[in-house]
């Protein structure tokens, strides 16, 4: 409130808008002439992010809930301009990613020195890229713009995938590259190019841009290609991306699976649905049943694949494939509690899936262990980190005292709603295996039975930056629990902005 | 002096070349080489103003009137090649003196800019002339010249690529001239303007069928349309570094002009969609040309082999934009035409920035460049994101006009076909990427510097261009859109 | 339109054709050249022969005549046959570095040793 102001007294409303994405830029620049000085460059990231979280909410606090800033930077072609403007659901993504770069930016800090990585000036560099690149996902105005982020994401992460350099993190980077450009390059663009044509526009606008004269069965196919081509959103069977890329080092696979790529992914799911297609049109095309099928079999397929998983970030990226999966069906049931549950578990599950890998991480910090398995009997050396892993857990699978809740309440609402019964049982299913599978680790962990594991009594928690980071995040699954109450507005807003006028 | 501009055009360099024999030392050589270029880049931004203001300028050599004297005509298509030719070949030009200092042996420095000059004029006569006949004799000029240069190549396998190319080089210009004088047969004149205006009286007759089909293939061969290709990718490897820059930048280009003029100004738009089955030609061609070109790319070992291949795809684009026979079409084949330019220098010069420093081009050389020589690397990775099509680089227009004429023809699976290119040049483009930065440095490359100042200024000027052209395309398509709503509406 | 009026087409075709199949069929690079100029006299033959009118003189004013044959491709063709001239001249020059640096001017042998690493 009082930051906001003080911000704003300041700096222009649009000139904070443009700072979201031009401030990590800036920083990159500066971590790398800083990159003798671990101290400061370290320093630099921490203060950008920090002045990111301050200014996602300046702009969260100052703005009705509308579209009425709108900032063009500069036209490409006749028609096609980058521009960007806030409207709830940006707010909603660029307050998470934001705040939870500075999370993950505490916590990176711990891991890299505590693993003595190499290659840390060029790591934080293009950490910074990609969270500007994600912020201009966030506001970017148009399909264009998303586009062009979109695609400078996949590729700003992409040194970070490889970080490793060996032939292993080569391999998977190029997996990693082929399917997110693969299917970003044919269906993306092709549906792009298809909505400018149809509708001669690709501006995001409550209520959609398709109006009444569009032919359904154009509409149709155009949503199979965005489904399709916005291949972040990993669903089936563009899935292989994602474990691919678990050769990342883990702040890294924090970032991407909860936080930037997946989410903005989704996140584009969600935009498309509400402000191109728009609630009203959605149900009537032929191919959103199948859509939501196919996302289904992308819940369901991933859980059962998640549960086989011995190596820990192997689960937990099966799992993101799977609750990926709930956000678009979220998105795809197209009625208001859909849109508020799709918004909603998008931010809850990036704090759940966050504290999971930056709990994983942690374990390979003390212990050099990846594998589930050799797990069991670890919640006595590291309990904090343990406890952490349970409350994450329980976040992601939708059950109290955690924010889980309220995302999968609405979801359960928004397929009651569209009486999709078959989806419900598969969702029900899914979130029986996510306990299975999820829980079990802690429990393991905390009581190992008769199973051989380190007996070991002695407390050994990770460095303190990556406990910090643990904690704020974990914190967070309880707390959006107690006040889910602005999360709630945001979301619940672009339903609003939907029965405004329609185009 | 502004009425004489389109003749200087050609002149500047075509007499500045025998005057560089009289030029001793070779850096004096390069000074004035330069000089010329850019003479000739100055006087095509007045020329494309003027064509801009006051319309097609029309020029008669040594005073004789259009049907017998030789006309040269500057309309807004000429005007931009122009400025495309002259303003790439100055920038490449600039890197010439570092670049073949390490190159060619000192005694050939002079015949290369002789040669080089010769090649600029030749190309620059292309496009400036309005009579088919002097058309030929310029494109003999640059093709002659051209295997000159190429043949001066430092591996023994120049030779025989530079011999492969003159003969088929002279093979498609000959075609060229039965074509013209078919055309001449039936109408009597050889300026392109009366022909166009004369050969509609007589299109039934085969003769004009048969002189359209010789100059159709005669070109082909020239630009090196799938699959008569075979010729480009050696001629490009072991020419010369600046050479092969100044091919793949500017060579193909001149020869997609003559077609450019011969299907939509001479024959007219309408007769060469109907009289030959034109479109599925090309298309068909075009898209195997895409596929296959952009295979063999992936697999070859030695770098400007590779860029060579992606260049022959990026030809068989322009040909299947070409196909579209719509205005957006004809509009992402022209700014193709420029971005092509733009990507391919860049590429090829930051390529002779490594073959400086390293003496190869090989793929393995290329191991642990990234760290070595950064900004090189940097200029090849952005080179090769605007050849994927990346959008804010030039590629991505390019490859947005062709997208929208495909769907606008309602050719779907040609769309498809289209981005599936744009994926083959991903791998290609990956393969160097993968290497120079993910790759343990070769044993003795740890005293490897950065590529010299005065080749990497050259080379981020294109890229920049490449970046610049990427994120505020007003202006090329601008001047595209008007020259194709031009050729599409008949003569000038 | 019997066969003798069409004549020299005739010719200029079958020369043609020779020349093409010799700059296609045959490996020695002299062969392909002298292939590549009888192709090329071919075209010069064309175009002399379209200049051609029926019952008329070459084209030097005289009293009395009336009748004279078309100049135009006459000049035309003397430029082609210099363009022709020095397109041979620079590919024996070619062919003559060629053989110093392979010490053959076999198609195949200098394939079969670029190919070698």
């Amino acid at each position: 409130m009082i930051t906001g102001n003080v911000l704003s007294a300041f700096i222009s409303n649009e000139w904070q808008l443009q700072l979201t994405i031009l401030l990590p830029l800036a920083a990159t620049l500066a971590i790398r002439l800083a990159h003798k000085r671990p101290n400061v460059r370290e320093a630099i990231s921490l203060v950008t992010s920090a002045m990111l979280v301050l200014l996602s909410y300046s702009l969260y606090r100052n703005l009705s809930l509308g579209f009425e800033l709108k900032l063009v930077w500069f036209e490409v072609i006749p028609g096609l301009e980058l521009s960007f403007t806030t409207e709830p659901l940006a707010l909603l993504f660029a307050l998470m990613a934001s705040f939870l770069w500075l999370v993950t930016s505490i916590y990176s800090i711990g891991y890299m020195r505590g693993l003595r990585e190499s290659g840390q000036t060029r790591f934080y560099q293009f950490f910074a890229i990609a969270i500007a690149t994600v912020m201009g996902i966030a506001f970017a105005a148009n399909l264009f713009t998303l586009f062009v982020f979109y695609e400078l994401l996949t590729l700003s992460t992409y040194p970070l995938v490889t970080h490793a350099g060996d032939d292993k993190a080569k391999s998977g980077g190029r997996t990693y590259l082929a399917l997110l450009l693969s299917t970003s390059f044919i269906f993306f663009m092709l549906a792009i190019m298809g909505t400018w044509l149809v509708a001669g526009t690709l501006d995001f606008a409550p209520g959609g841009i398709f109006g009444h004269q569009a032919a359904p069965g154009t509409c149709a196919v155009l949503l199979v290609l965005f489904i399709l081509g916005i291949g972040k959103a990993a669903v089936v069977p563009f899935h292989r991306w994602l474990p691919a890329a678990m050769v990342a080092p883990t702040p890294v696979s924090a970032l991407l699976h909860a936080v930037a790529v997946v989410k903005g992914g989704v996140f584009t799911i969600l935009k498309v649905c509400s402000y191109i297609f728009g609630l009203e049109l959605m149900p009537d095309l032929v191919s959103s049943q199948a859509l939501l099928y196919l996302a289904g079999a992308s819940v369901f397929l991933a859980s059962l694949v998640a549960m086989r998983q011995d190596n820990l970030k192997k689960r937990l990226a099966y799992s993101t494939i799977s609750q990926l999966g709930y956000v678009t069906i979220a998105a795809l049931l197209a009625n208001n509690a859909g849109v508020i549950a799709g918004g909603m578990h998008m931010v809850i599950h990036a704090f759940g899936k966050i504290t999971l890998f930056f709990c994983a991480g942690a374990i390979v910090i003390r212990t050099g262990k990846k594998q589930i398995s050799q797990m069991a009997g670890l919640g006595r050396q590291m309990p904090f980190t343990m406890v952490a892993f349970f409350i994450a857990s329980l976040a992601i699978i939708g059950l109290p005292p955690t924010a889980g809740v309220w995302s999968k309440w609405f979801l359960l609402q928004g397929v009651l709603d569209a009486q999709q019964w078959l989806l419900l049982l598969v969702l029900c299913l899914s979130s029986l295996m996510s306990i299975f599978y999820l829980l079990a680790i802690p429990v393991r962990a905390f009581f190992p039975g008769s199973e051989p594991g380190p007996r070991s009594s002695v407390r050994q928690e990770a460095p303190l930056p990556v406990l910090i980071a643990i904690g704020i995040s974990t914190l967070a699954c309880l707390l959006l629990f107690l006040f889910p109450q602005p999360l709630f507005d945001l979301a619940a807003a672009v339903t609003t902005t939907q029965g405004g006028e329609v185009r | 002096m502004i009425a004489q501009l389109p003749i200087l055009q050609v002149i500047v360099p075509l007499l500045a070349a025998p005057c560089c024999l009289l030029v001793g030392r070779s850096k004096l050589l390069w000074f004035f080489a330069l000089l010329a270029s850019a003479m000739t880049f100055v006087i095509s931004l007045v020329l494309l103003q003027q064509v801009q203001e006051s319309g097609t300028i029309h020029y008669s050599l040594g005073g004789w009137s259009a049907p017998f004297g030789i006309e040269y005509r500057i309309d807004l298509l000429n005007a931009y090649l122009l400025l495309i030719v002259s303003s790439i070949t100055s920038i490449i030009l600039l890197t010439a003196h570092a670049s073949i200092t390490a190159e060619l042996n000192e005694n050939k420095h002079k015949l290369f800019y002789v040669v080089f000059l010769l090649c600029l004029a030749g190309m620059l006569g292309i496009i400036a002339t309005g009579d088919a006949f002097n058309l030929f004799v310029f494109l003999e000029i640059s093709a002659l010249s051209s295997y000159t240069l190429i043949a001066l190549g430092q591996k023994r396998q120049a030779l025989t690529a530079a011999f492969r190319y003159l003969l088929v080089g002279t093979l498609g210009a000959s075609f060229i001239l039965i074509g013209i004088g078919l055309m001449y047969m039936v109408t009597g004149t050889l300026n392109m303007f009366d022909l166009s205006e004369r050969l509609p009286q007589v299109e039934e007759s085969r003769t004009v069928v048969t002189a359209f089909s010789f100059l159709i293939l005669g070109v082909c061969l020239k630009l090196a349309l799938f699959p008569l290709h075979w010729w480009l990718p050696n001629a490009y490897a072991y020419a010369p570094s600046v050479v092969s820059a100044l091919l793949a930048a500017t060579a193909t280009k001149v020869a997609i002009y003559i077609l450019l003029r011969f299907i939509f100004t001479v024959f007219g738009g309408e007769f060469s969609f109907t009289t030959l089955p034109l479109q599925e030609i090309l298309s068909v061609l075009g898209i195997a040309g895409v596929l296959t070109a952009s295979v063999m790319a992936i697999y070859q070992q030695n770098v400007k082999q590779l860029f060579a291949y992606s260049s022959v795809a990026q030809i068989a684009y322009m040909m299947l934009a070409l196909a579209m026979n719509s205005t957006n079409g004809l509009i992402a084949t022209l700014l193709h035409l420029f971005n092509h330019a733009l990507m391919k220098g860049a590429l090829f010069l930051a390529l002779a920035g490594v073959m400086y420093r390293l003496g190869s081009v090989e793929l393995t050389q290329f191991a642990g460049l990234g760290k070595r020589m950064p900004w090189t690397m940097a200029a090849i990775v952005i080179g090769g994101l605007s050849l994927i099509g990346l959008p804010l680089t030039v590629g991505f227009i390019s490859k947005w006009y062709l997208l929208r004429a495909a769907l606008e023809n309602g050719w779907w699976p040609l769309a498809i076909f289209i981005l599936l290119g744009s994926l083959l040049a991903v791998v290609y483009v990956w393969r160097i990427v993968e290497t120079a930065y993910f790759s343990p440095a070769k044993a003795g490359h740890n005293q490897i510097k950065e590529a010299p100042l005065r080749l990497l200024l050259p080379t981020w000027i294109l890229v920049l261009a490449n970046l610049y052209f990427g994120c505020d395309a007003s202006f090329t398509i601008a001047v595209t859109e008007l020259t194709a709503q031009a050729l599409l509406g008949g003569a000038p | 339109m019997n066969f003798f009026e069409l004549f020299n087409y005739w010719v200029v075709m079958l020369l043609m054709m020779t020349g093409l199949y010799i700059l296609i069929a045959h490996g020695n690079f002299v062969k392909k050249i002298i292939g590549l100029s009888i192709f090329q006299t071919s075209l010069y033959i064309f175009y002399i022969s379209m200049a051609k009118v029926t019952g008329a003189i070459a084209p030097i004013i005289q009293q009395g005549v009336e009748l004279y044959s078309n100049p135009l491709p006459h000049v035309l063709i003397l430029t082609a046959i210099v363009v022709g001239i020095s397109t041979t001249a620079l590919a024996l020059a070619l062919v003559i570095r060629i053989k110093q640096a392979y010490g053959t001017i076999e198609e195949d042998e200098i394939q079969a040793m670029d190919e070698e690493p």
